[in-house]
C-alpha cells in the first residue's frame, strides 16, 4: 500500500529530529495564525492563484528566502563540525548526516535559492522594463512557479521522511546508483530537481518569447535595457541546458527505478557519460545564474553614477559571447578524469577565453563611474563589493582553467572557495543590490539605509573571512566534503576562521531581517515616490504601487534609457486611456504543482497506485488547463482613468 | 561614515584578510607550495606564473575601482561630469585587447604545460620506473607492487629519485588519488585504468588522500607515502618483507572478502599471490557489450 514507506522512514538522530520538529512547529504556527485571522481565502485569491508576474515574482523570492535560511542553517552545522568536532572522535553529526547536509546545501542553494531569486527578479522586472503589461503565457508562468514550489517541498519532505542524498549536489554515479545508495535519498534529489527543472525550462521559453514579442513599440533589440539583454542570454542557456539535465536525471532515475544500466559501474553502464552530461548542463547553469546578476549591476551603476552605461554594445556582445562560450568549456570540471593532453588543453583555453568578455564587462562598469556623479547608497556598495570579490574569483577560475594547476587544486577547498566567490559575490550580492534598488518600486517605501549598510558590512567581512581561508586550505591539501581530519595537519585554525566568517554572515542576515521589519514599521517615514533614484528605464515610469496592468498607456519608446529621455524632455505621458485586458486568476498552477508533487513522492517511495493516480491527474489538469474559457477580464478605460488618478494623484 | 571610507574599506578588506590568511598559512605546512617532486614543482611554478600574469588585470581593476569611485563621488563638484558619454571605442578596444593578449600568452603556456604534465605520459628519466597499481575501495587504498609481489594497504612505500608509474582503478564509487606534496591527482574509476606518473625527489613522509566523495568512510581514506632515500633502500625493504617467514597472502578469492566496505584504517602488508589481480579487478566491470573497456581506455589519448 505505501511502497517502501514505513515508520522507519521517520528520523532517528537527534539533530534531524530537532530540525524537523522546529520546522513543523513553525509551519503549524503559520497555519494556525492564517486560520485564526481567516486569511486563507485572501491568500488563495490574491497570491496563490494570481497570474500577475509581479505577485509571482514576490512569491518566488519569498520561497527563495526561506530556502536561503535553511541552506544557511545547514552550512552552519557543516562548518561547526569542521571547526570544532572534526578532530575529536565524538561528534554529534555522523558522516552520513554530514554528507546529506552538504548535498542538501548545494542543491538548495543552486536550485531553490539562486534560481528562485533569479526567476523572481525576472518576473518582477522584465515585463516592466520592456513596457509590457504581462508575460506571453501567464498561466504557464504560474505553472512554472508551482513546479518550482513542488520541487522545493519534495526536497524538504526528505528531512522528515526517509533521507536526502549523500552523494553531493551533482550525485555522481556510481555512488548515486542503487549499489551504493540504496535508500530514498538520491531519489528525492532526482525527483525534486526533475520537477523544478521542468518549471525552469518552461519559464525560460516563456520569458524568451515575452521579450521577443511583447516589447513596447519602438524598443528595438539594441534599445532594450541591459538587464533584459542579460535575461535573454540567460534564458537561451536555460532552453539549451535544462533539457540535458532532464534527460540525465531521467536516465539516472531509470537506473534506480527499473534497474537499467546507463551509468552503473557494471553491466556496460558508463558513469563518465553522466559526468559529461551533468556538466554540459552544470557549466551553463552557473552562467544562467550570474548573467542576470550582471544585468542588475548594469542597471544600478548608471543610475547611481547619473550617467549612461559605458559601452552598451560591448556589454551586449560580451553577454552573447559568454552565452555561446559557456557551452564549450564543461570539461574543465574533470580535467583529472584522464582525457588526453590535447583535449584538456583545448578546454582549458576555451575556459580562459570566457574570462575575456567577463573582464570587458568589469571595465565597462568601472568606466561608467568615470566622469559620473557616484552616490554610495547600498546598491552601489554591493556593486563595489561584487567587483572586488568577483575579480578574485575570476583569477582563481583562470588558475583552475590551466589543467596543470587544476591537477593540484581540483576537489580541494580551493575549488569551493572559487565558486562561492562567484556565486555569493556575483549572484547573491547582485540579488541584494537588486533588492535594495527595486524594493521601493513595489512597496512605495525604501529600506532603511543604515541597517542595510550594517548588513552589507557583515556580509562582506563575513564572506571574506569565511572563504579566503579556504584557498589556503586547498593548497594545504584539504579536500572538500571532509567531516573530520587529523589535528596534526594544521588545518583547524583556518576552519575556525571560516566558521567565524559564517557567524558574521549570519549576523548580516539578522540585520537584513531587522532592516525589513524596521522598514515596514517605519514605512511612513521611509515613503518615496515612484522614481526615488532618478531611474532611467521604463519600470520607473509606472505609478507606485504599480497598477495590475503596469502601464495605463503604451507610449512608444525612442531611446535606450527610455524613461530618462522622457523626463529630460519633460514629455507628458499620454492620457488617452483604452480598455485593458488582464488575465483572470487560475488555480491550475497550484493544482498541477500538487499533482507533480504526488508523482514525485510516489516514485520515490515506490507507491505505484499513487504514482498512477497523480500522473493521470497531472495529465488531465494540463489538458483541461488549455481548455479554459474565462481567461481574462476587461478593465474599462474609465476604471483605468480612476485608478491612475488615485495612484498618481497622491505623489507625482 | 563618509562615502570614501567605504570605498577604501571595500578595496582594502580583501587585501587585509587575504594577507592575514597568507601570514597564518605560511606558518603551517602547505604541501602544494612545498613540492617534493618535479611534477609538483612544475605545477607550483605554473600557479605562481599565472598569478603574476593576472595581476596585470587585477591591479588596474582594484585601482580604477577605488580611484574612480572616490574621484567621481557625487559630493565632489570639481570633477568632470559627462552624463551622456556612451563609451569610447578606443578604450573599449583596449580592454578587449589586454585580456586577449594575456589569455593568448596563457594559452601557449597552457598548451605546453598540459602536454608536459599529461598524467598519461610516463616521466622522462634514466632511472627505471617503479610500477604501482592502485585500487580505491570503500574505504581504503590498496597498493599493488606487481613486480615485487607485495600488496600494501593504506600506506605506500617508494624510493626517492625513481619515477613511479601508477595505474589507478576503483572497486567502488569514483574516487581520486591525490598526494599534494608530489602533484597531480587523478580519478579512480571502476572498469578503467587511469595512468599517473609521479616522482619524489626527496626523502620524507607525505600525506595522500581521496579527493572525491565515495560514501561514509570518505574522510578516512588517507594514507602515508614513505619515500625511502634510494632504490637500494627500497630493494632491501622489499627483500626484508619477503624474507619474513609469515605474512598474509592476497589472491582473488581473498580479495573479494577484503574489498567489502570497511572503516578499518589499519596499515597492512600482504604477499601478492596473484600478479594479475589488478587486471582482474579492472576487467570485473568490463562486460562484453559496451565501449568503455579498460583496454580501450588505457591512456585514452583522444
Ligand atoms: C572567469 C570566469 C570563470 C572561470 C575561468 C572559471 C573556471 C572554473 C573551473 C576551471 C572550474 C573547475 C574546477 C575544478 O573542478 O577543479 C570551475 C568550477 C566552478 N565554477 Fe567557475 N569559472 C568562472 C566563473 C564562474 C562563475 C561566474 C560561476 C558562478 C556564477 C562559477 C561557478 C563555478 C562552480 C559552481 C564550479 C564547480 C562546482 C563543483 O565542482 O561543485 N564559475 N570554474
Ligand atoms: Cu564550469
Amino acid at each position: 500500500m505505501f511502497g517502501r514507506l514505513t515508520l522507519d522512514a521517520l528520523p532517528h538522530d537527534p539533530v534531524t529530529i530537532g530540525g524537523v520538529a522546529g520546522g513543523t512547529v513553525g509551519l503549524l504556527i503559520i497555519i494556525a495564525a492564517m486560520t485564526y485571522f481567516k486569511k486563507w481565502g485572501w491568500l488563495w485569491r490574491e497570491w496563490l492563484t494570481s497570474l500577475d508576474p509581479k505577485k509571482i515574482g514576490v512569491m518566488y523570492i519569498v520561497v527563495a528566502v526561506i530556502m536561503l535560511l535553511r541552506g544557511l542553517a545547514d552550512v552552519a552545522m557543516l562548518r561547526a563540525q569542521q571547526a570544532i568536532f572534526a578532530t575529536s572522535p565524538n561528534s554529534p553529526i555522523s558522516p552520513d548526516l554530514f554528507q546529506q547536509v552538504f548535498s542538501a546545501h548545494g542543491t538548495i542553494m543552486i536550485f531553490f535559492v539562486a534560481m528562485g531569486v533569479i526567476f523572481g527578479l525576472i518576473n518582477l522586472i522584465v515585463p516592466l522594463q520592456i513596457g509590457a503589461r504581462d508575460v506571453a503565457f501567464p498561466l504557464l508562468n504560474s505553472i512554472s512557479f508551482w513546479l518550482f514550489v513542488a520541487g522545493m517541498v519534495l526536497m524538504n519532505v526528505s528531512l522528515g521522511l526517509g533521507e536526502f542524498s549523500a552523494a553531493g549536489w551533482l550525485a555522481y554515479p556510481p555512488l548515486s546508483e542503487l549499489a551504493y545508495s540504496p535508500g530514498t535519498g538520491v531519489d528525492y534529489w532526482i525527483w525534486s530537481l526533475q520537477i523544478a527543472g521542468v518549471g525552469s525550462l518552461l519559464s525560460g521559453v516563456n520569458f524568451l518569447i515575452t521579450i521577443f514579442l511583447m516589447r513596447r513599440k519602438g524598443m528595438t533589440l539594441m534599445k532594450m535595457p541591459i538587464f533584459v539583454w542579460s535575461v535573454v542570454t540567460s534564458m537561451v542557456l536555460v532552453i539549451f541546458a535544462f533539457p540535458i539535465l532532464t534527460a540525465t536525471l531521467a536516465m539516472l532515475g531509470l537506473d534506480r527505478l527499473l534497474g537499467m544500466h546507463f551509468f552503473t559501474a557494471d553491466m556496460g553502464g558508463n558513469p563518465m557519460m553522466y559526468v559529461n552530461l551533468i556538466w554540459a548542463w552544470g557549466h551553463p547553469e552557473v552562467y544562467i545564474l550570474v548573467l542576470p546578476a550582471f544585468g542588475v549591476f548594469s542597471e544600478i551603476v548608471p543610475v547611481f553614477s547619473r550617467k549612461k552605461l559605458f559601452g552598451y554594445t560591448s556589454m551586449v556582445l560580451a553577454l552573447i559571447a559568454i552565452m555561446i562560450l559557456s557551452f564549450t568549456v564543461w570539461l574543465h570540471h574533470f580535467f583529472t578524469m584522464g582525457a588526453g593532453a590535447n583535449v584538456n588543453a583545448f578546454f582549458g583555453i576555451m575556459t580562459m577565453v570566457i574570462a575575456v568578455p567577463t573582464g570587458v564587462k568589469v571595465f565597462n562598469w568601472i568606466f561608467t563611474m568615470f566622469r559620473g556623479r557616484v552616490s554610495f547608497q547600498t546598491p552601489m556598495l554591493w556593486f563595489m563589493a561584487f567587483v572586488a570579490t568577483f575579480t578574485i574569483g575570476g583569477v582563481t577560475g583562470v588558475l583552475m582553467a590551466v589543467p596543470g594547476i587544476d591537477f593540484v587544486v581540483h576537489n580541494s577547498l580551493f575549488l569551493v572557495a572559487h565558486f562561492h566567490n562567484m556565486i555569493i559575490g556575483g549572484v547573491l550580492f547582485g540579488a541584494f543590490a537588486a533588492y535594495a534598488y527595486w524594493f521601493p518600486k513595489f512597496t512605495g517605501f525604501r529600506l532603511h539605509e543604515g541597517l542595510g549598510k550594517v548588513a552589507f558590512w557583515c556580509w562582506l567581512v563575513g564572506f571574506l573571512v569565511a572563504f579566503l581561508p579556504l584557498y589556503a586550505l586547498g593548497f594545504m591539501g584539504a579536500v572538500r566534503r571532509m567531516d573530520h581530519y587529523d589535528a596534526s595537519l594544521g588545518w583547524q585554525g583556518l576552519f575556525i576562521a571560516a566558521g567565524v566568517g559564517v557567524l558574521i554572515i549570519l549576523l548580516g542576515v539578522f540585520f537584513q531581517v531587522v532592516q525589513l521589519a524596521y522598514s515596514v514599521w517605519k514605512r511612513k517615514e521611509l515613503a518615496v515616490g515612484p522614481d526615488p533614484w532618478g531611474g532611467r528605464t521604463l519600470e520607473w515610469a509606472t505609478s507606485t504601487p504599480i497598477a495590475e496592468y503596469n502601464f495605463a498607456t503604451l507610449d512608444a519608446v525612442h531611446d535606450r534609457d527610455a524613461y530618462w529621455t522622457v523626463k529630460k524632455a519633460h514629455e507628458k505621458l499620454s492620457a488617452q486611456y483604452y480598455d485593458i485586458h488582464v488575465p483572470n486568476n487560475s488555480g491550475y498552477g497550484a493544482l498541477i504543482g500538487a499533482a507533480a508533487l504526488g508523482v514525485g513522492f510516489a516514485l520515490i517511495w515506490h507507491i505505484w497506485w499513487l504514482a498512477g493516480v497523480s500522473m493521470i491527474a497531472l495529465i488531465a489538469l494540463v489538458i483541461s488547463s488549455t481548455q479554459r474559457t474565462d481567461v481574462e477580464h476587461v478593465i474599462t478605460a474609465r476604471e483605468v482613468a480612476l485608478t491612475e488618478k488615485r495612484l498618481r494623484g497622491k505623489r507625482a | 561614515m563618509k562615502s570614501w571610507h567605504a570605498v577604501v574599506a571595500i578595496i582594502l578588506l580583501p587585501i587585509i584578510i587575504g594577507l592575514a590568511v597568507f601570514a597564518y598559512a605560511s606558518t603551517q605546512h602547505v604541501p602544494v607550495f612545498d613540492p617534493q617532486g618535479s611534477v609538483g614543482a612544475h605545477e607550483k611554478d605554473l600557479i605562481l606564473f599565472t598569478l603574476a600574469l593576472s595581476t596585470v588585470v587585477v591591479i588596474p581593476v582594484f585601482l580604477m575601482l577605488g580611484i574612480f569611485a572616490w574621484r567621481y563621488r557625487d559630493t565632489n563638484h570639481k570633477a568632470a561630469y559627462t552624463p551622456d558619454a556612451e563609451g569610447n571605442r578606443w578604450l573599449e578596444l583596449l580592454w578587449w585587447g589586454i585580456p586577449i593578449a594575456i589569455i593568448a600568452v596563457l594559452s601557449v603556456v597552457t598548451w605546453v604545460s598540459t602536454h608536459a604534465l599529461d598524467p598519461n605520459k610516463p616521466l622522462e628519466s634514466t632511472v627505471k620506473p617503479l610500477n604501482v597499481q592502485v585500487v580505491a575501495l570503500q574505504w581504503r587504498w590498496l597498493f599493488i607492487y606487481p613486480e615485487q609481489r607485495i600488496a600494501s594497504v593504506n600506506e605506500l612505500v617508494i624510493p626517492a629519485g625513481t619515477p613511479v608509474n601508477f595505474r589507478i582503478t576503483a572497486d567502488g564509487p569514483m574516487s581520486a588519488l591525490w598526494i599534494p606534496s608530489l602533484g597531480t591527482q587523478v580519478y579512480a574509476m571502476t572498469g578503467m585504468s587511469s595512468k599517473l606518473s609521479l616522482i619524489a625527489d626527496h626523502t620524507g613522509t607525505f600525506r595522500g588522500s581521496n579527493s572525491n566523495i565515495s560514501g561514509t568512510g570518505y574522510s578516512d581514506m588517507y594514507f602515508n607515502v614513505k619515500a625511502l632515500p634510494s632504490r637500494q633502500d627500497f630493494d632491501s625493504w622489499v627483500k626484508a618483507f619477503n624474507d619474513r617467514p609469515k605474512h598474509e597472502h592476497l589472491d582473488l578469492d581473498q580479495y573479494l572478502t577484503f574489498a567489502k566496505p570497511t572503516h578499518d584504517k589499519s596499515v597492512q602488508y600482504l604477499h601478492l599471490h596473484d600478479v594479475s589481480l589488478y587486471d582482474e579487478i579492472v576487467s570485473k566491470y568490463a562486460h562484453s557489450d559496451s565501449g568503455h573497456h579498460s583496454s580501450k581506455h588505457e591512456g585514452h589519448e583522444e
